[in-house]
């Protein structure tokens, strides 16, 4: 592995990125214990293929979870 | 009492209430046990960047297990920002297919775009959603709903967040007389009283958040709404007796001391 990074838009923000790996990125968010749900360049990501995605450089990732609402 | 079916689900209470604008999540978890309700609705946001570690999560407070879990859309101004969510929706609850509906046509009043609420409705439904949904109180385009599959129309009684009561219960009766789904009122309640009418006229239920959220006492609202929604779905009933111009007696005329 190099240094190489890739860019990612996260929730509409500009980020930059170690490894592809949609799994590393979620666990650095501290989200494994809660709801969420993953959608990427408008497809949504099943739960079960989470662990074995690989981002892509420009992917527009949108994570969410379920707030307070009426 | 009978319960409430909509679409596959039975409720078992009449009153469906949000969780937004609670102080916290104890005070939601504790205004929405006092309410009694079954069916509580939420958002679908995107997650902070950078949360914390343990941060509370809606969800824990508000087990999927124990609570129907009612998502909305509410903040799409498009046909394609609603079903996104309500697919993102889908996927957060391991496939939960109950939604509620709302594409919003103007930040002031917070009405529906009717004919994106229309369109989105369509779509949502052929991709075997169960679509509740929030709509204005005209008849013909409630009826509409309907005839598209909507498990449930949900006319607003006024604005979301006004508290201004049943504005309209003529076209509220005309809905409830012409629709085939249950009918329940969205948005619009400011007090107990207000939930009953919206009952006693016949409407299904009743979906609140501000009445209870803003209360001063949120948990003893919720209380309060609980009894109204039942006081007003028995009233209904048990039918009102007829209003009339002029007194009648209910004492004997016979046997008064002179």
């Amino acid at each position: 592995m190099n240094a190489k990074t890739i860019g990612i838009i996260l929730n509409g923000s500009e980020i930059h990125l170690k490894s592809n790996s949609l799994k590393e990125l979620i666990d650095s968010l501290n989200l494994s214990e809660a709801r969420f749900a993953v959608e990427i360049n408008r497809e949504i990501v099943p739960k079960s293929q989470i662990d074995n995605y690989t981002l892509n450089d420009k992917d527009e990732v949108e994570i969410v979870i379920a707030v307070g609402g009426g | 009492m009978k319960k409430l079916v909509v679409g596959s689900r039975e409720f078992s209470s009449r009153l469906l209430v949000g969780t937004g604008k609670y102080k916290d999540f104890q005070e939601t978890q504790d205004a929405i046990v006092a309410s009694g309700a079954e069916v509580v609705t939420v958002a679908i946001r995107r997650t902070n960047i950078g949360q914390n570690k343990g941060e509370p999560n809606l969800l824990d407070f508000l087990n999927p297990e124990e609570f129907i879990i009612l998502p909305n859309t509410a903040g799409c101004y498009s046909v394609d920002d609603a079903v996104r969510t309500c697919n993102l929706a889908r996927e957060l609850l391991d496939g939960h297919n109950l939604v509620k509906l709302e594409v919003l046509g103007d930040e002031k009043t917070l009405f529906p775009n009717m004919t994106q609420t229309l369109d989105a409705a369509k779509i949502l439904v052929e991709d075997n959603f169960e679509v509740m949904v929030y709509c204005t109180d005209d008849p013909i385009l409630c009826k509409e709903l309907d005839d598209i599959g909507c498990v449930s129309i949900m006319p607003l009684a006024a604005p979301i967040g006004s508290g201004l009561g049943i504005t309209n219960p003529y076209n509220i009766e005309i809905i409830l007389e012409n629709s085939n789904k249950p009918v329940i009122v969205d948005a619009g309640v400011g007090t107990a009283s207000d939930a009953t009418i919206a009952m006693e006229l016949g409407c299904d239920g009743v979906l609140m958040n501000t009445a209870i959220a803003e209360a001063k006492n949120p948990v003893l609202m919720a209380s309060a709404m609980k009894k109204a929604i039942e006081s007003g779905r028995e009233a209904f009933l048990a039918g009102r007796m007829k209003k009339r111009l002029y007194a009648s007696k209910s004492s004997p005329e016979d046997g008064v001391i002179k």
